[in-house]
């Protein structure tokens, strides 16, 4: 379902030209579980942002679900990213003055729902994320692990084909580190694409697929086909 | 996303930074409340004058000796020289249709004295119809009475002030003082009145006007107050006063007709201008209050970087981003504003309070300007923050902690 032919991305640093990403291909299928790896500064974050639509590449195309995306207008990108592709922050990036039923309905908010609707579906999907008792909590009254959690539900409330998360762990302690992957792995096997930006090999290691980037170039690309874990 | 949606998000944002919110509704609404508050105070320094002219009779024509106009080239050696406005003239224009009733005016200064006290004092030569025509009121005895007003009599109408200064705790009336060299009874103080232009009433000795021309040694009136049937003949009083005169002085248009109209159409305008400089004055403050939405706005886009790149990775187009940050600054300006109409009416309403004679309103012209100034410096600041915040690369943004 996503497919890059040949996708470049340069940052112009100073007089330099840097080269992000260096003619990436790659395909990955729906349902797959993918960890894209690398050390920092290795383009990770940057095929994560195109993938995500968050960035446009300089060269090369990106074919989702059949169309190429590459080059649609803001507007257009803006709606397929509401409705195909989920976030996930290292930072959650959850709205600080919002509740956590509230920062989850954003997406619904942003798309029109209708309040009534609205509200049945957050209802659910916290339920289903196990926050269901702490939905009227803002964020700074939640742990690290439950914001990541009111971030998944955000994530997932429009039933997207795609989550990506980058470091979606990195700023928790072991134990919710678990719980979060647990909470993606379970929209995993529900057959949603789920790529995971990490650099944790624990994490990798439960990977069905692991990319391995080095200086904007795929250096391995393993598929393991490793059973789930936990489930 | 819904319009209702909008304005619940935007309330929550300017909830969440509630110190930067208040800042701005003072800033904006105390632009808006010195709009209302000034425009209030000119609106009613000008009904304040129209109500003073108004009192002394808005029926009112002034008839002046000499002309204000410039003439043709006369020849040099036949000069003209305005011709004496008599009291003949004055009794002439009694017989005009639309004119109900005249006071023939003599004024001048003179010594006036009570046992060995002196002072001078404006001397007004008068008729009985003086007070009817300036609406005065009369504190004790009488005014001048009715009488041919060619034949002189020695009796005065002190104001108020006069009264106090020469006779103290003695009894003015039936009292003789001493007006330059003639002697005068005492018949009638004037009630202290302070609402008066020009002459300061309570300090006035009315005396009848053949006696005052006498005393002055002059036979030219100072003018003639001319008071017309009804407003709508004002022109028509005009034209014949000026027909009567000229006819006698012998052809001469040699008089100047002042209606209290062209004097209250003036002082109406240059009030006017008055006010509307004021409150240009004072919407300068309302654009600096925009300019400090913009600030603001701007302080607020970076400060809430991280928010606009998720709401951007949320699938919000950037559209819907500068939507968001005008609303923003709409609600503010807007709530701004009626806060500072809010206190601006109160601001009015103290001042009316404080000072009862004085028409304080602010005129709805400028109600209206200062809140459509308001909103629209508000909406037109906020659009360069919106638009870079819809311009944010969301990469950038959620870059950042």
């Amino acid at each position: 379902m996503i497919q890059l032919k040949q996708i470049c991305r340069d940052f112009e640093v100073g007089d330099q030209q840097v080269h992000a990403l260096d003619r990436v291909s790659l395909d990955i299928d729906r349902g797959e579980y993918v960890a894209i790896m690398g050390p920092s500064g290795s383009g990770k974050s940057t095929l994560l942002n195109i993938i995500g639509l968050l960035d446009r590449p300089s060269a090369g195309s990106y074919i989702l679900d059949g169309e190429n995306v590459t080059t649609l207008p803001d507007a257009v990108q803006s709606r397929i990213r509401r409705d195909k592709i989920g976030f996930v922050f290292q930072f959650f990036h959850l709205v600080p003055r919002l509740t956590a039923a509230e920062n989850t309905e954003l997406p619904l908010v942003l798309a029109g729902f209708p309040p009534a609707e609205r509200r049945a579906r957050v209802d659910h999907i916290l339920e289903a994320v196990g926050l269901a008792e702490r939905k009227d909590h803002k964020p700074d009254q939640l742990s690290g692990g439950q914001r990541q959690r009111v971030a998944i539900a955000r994530a997932t409330i429009l039933e997207p084909a795609v989550i990506l998360a980058d470091e979606p762990t990195g700023n928790l302690d072991r134990a919710s580190g678990r719980e979060v992957l647990e909470v993606l792995e379970k929209l995993n096997r529900e057959n949603i694409t789920l790529i995971i930006v990490t650099h944790d090999p624990d994490i990798a290691g439960r990977t069905a697929r692991q990319i391995h980037i080095v200086d904007g170039r795929i250096d391995r690309d393993i598929a393991t086909r490793r059973v789930h874990e936990g489930g | 996303m819904r319009a209702a949606d909008v304005l619940r998000f935007t309330a929550k944002a300017l909830r969440g930074y509630s110190l930067r919110t208040a800042l701005m509704l003072v800033a904006i609404a105390i632009g808006v409340a010195a709009v209302v508050i000034l425009t209030s105070l000119g609106e009613g320094a000008r009904r304040f004058v129209i109500g003073e002219f108004t009192s002394l009779g808005t029926h009112l024509l002034i008839v002046l000796p000499g002309r204000s106009e410039t003439t043709g080239a006369a020849p040099p050696l036949l000069g003209q020289t305005p011709r004496d406005l008599t009291i003949d003239d004055a009794l002439a224009l009694t017989r005009i249709r639309t004119v109900r009733r005249i006071a023939p005016i003599a004024v001048g200064t003179a010594a006036v004295s009570f046992g060995r006290r002196d002072r001078d004092s404006i001397v007004v030569g008068s008729t009985s119809e003086f007070l009817t025509i300036r609406h005065l009121e009369v504190g004790q005895g009488r005014f001048l009475p009715p009488a041919d007003p060619r034949r002189a009599s020695p009796v005065a109408v002190i104001g108020a002030k006069i009264r106090q200064e020469l006779f103290g705790p003695k009894k003015a009336l039936g009292g003789w003082v001493r007006i330059g060299d003639r002697r005068f009874r005492v018949i009638g103080v004037l009630a202290s009145e302070g609402r008066s232009i020009g002459i300061d009433l309570e300090e006035v000795v009315v005396i009848p006007v053949a006696s005052a021309l006498t005393l002055f040694n002059t036979a030219s009136l100072f003018r003639i107050l001319v008071e017309a049937r009804a407003r709508e003949v004002i022109p028509q009083a005009r034209r014949s006063i000026i027909e009567t005169i000229q006819a006698r002085h012998e052809g001469e248009d040699d008089i100047t007709v002042i209606t209290q109209d062209a004097v209250l159409a003036t002082f109406d305008r240059i009030l006017r201008a008055l006010t509307l400089t004021v409150a240009g004055i004072a919407a300068i403050s309302l654009v600096v209050a925009g300019i400090l939405i913009m600030n603001v706005m701007l302080v607020a886009v970076s400060q809430r970087t991280a928010e606009i790149g998720l709401l951007k990775a949320l699938g919000a187009p950037a559209h819907t981003i500068t939507v968001l940050f005008v609303t923003e600054a709409g609600v503010l300006s807007l709530a701004g504003a009626l806060l500072g109409f809010m206190a601006g009416e109160a601001g009015s309403w103290i001042i009316g309070r404080a000072y009862p004679d004085f028409p304080v309103g602010s005129p709805w012209w400028a109600v209206v300007a200062a809140l459509t100034v308001a909103l629209v410096t508000g909406l037109v600041f906020s659009v360069l923050p919106a638009r870079r915040a819809a311009q944010l690369d969301p990469v950038q943004a959620l870059s950042r902690r």
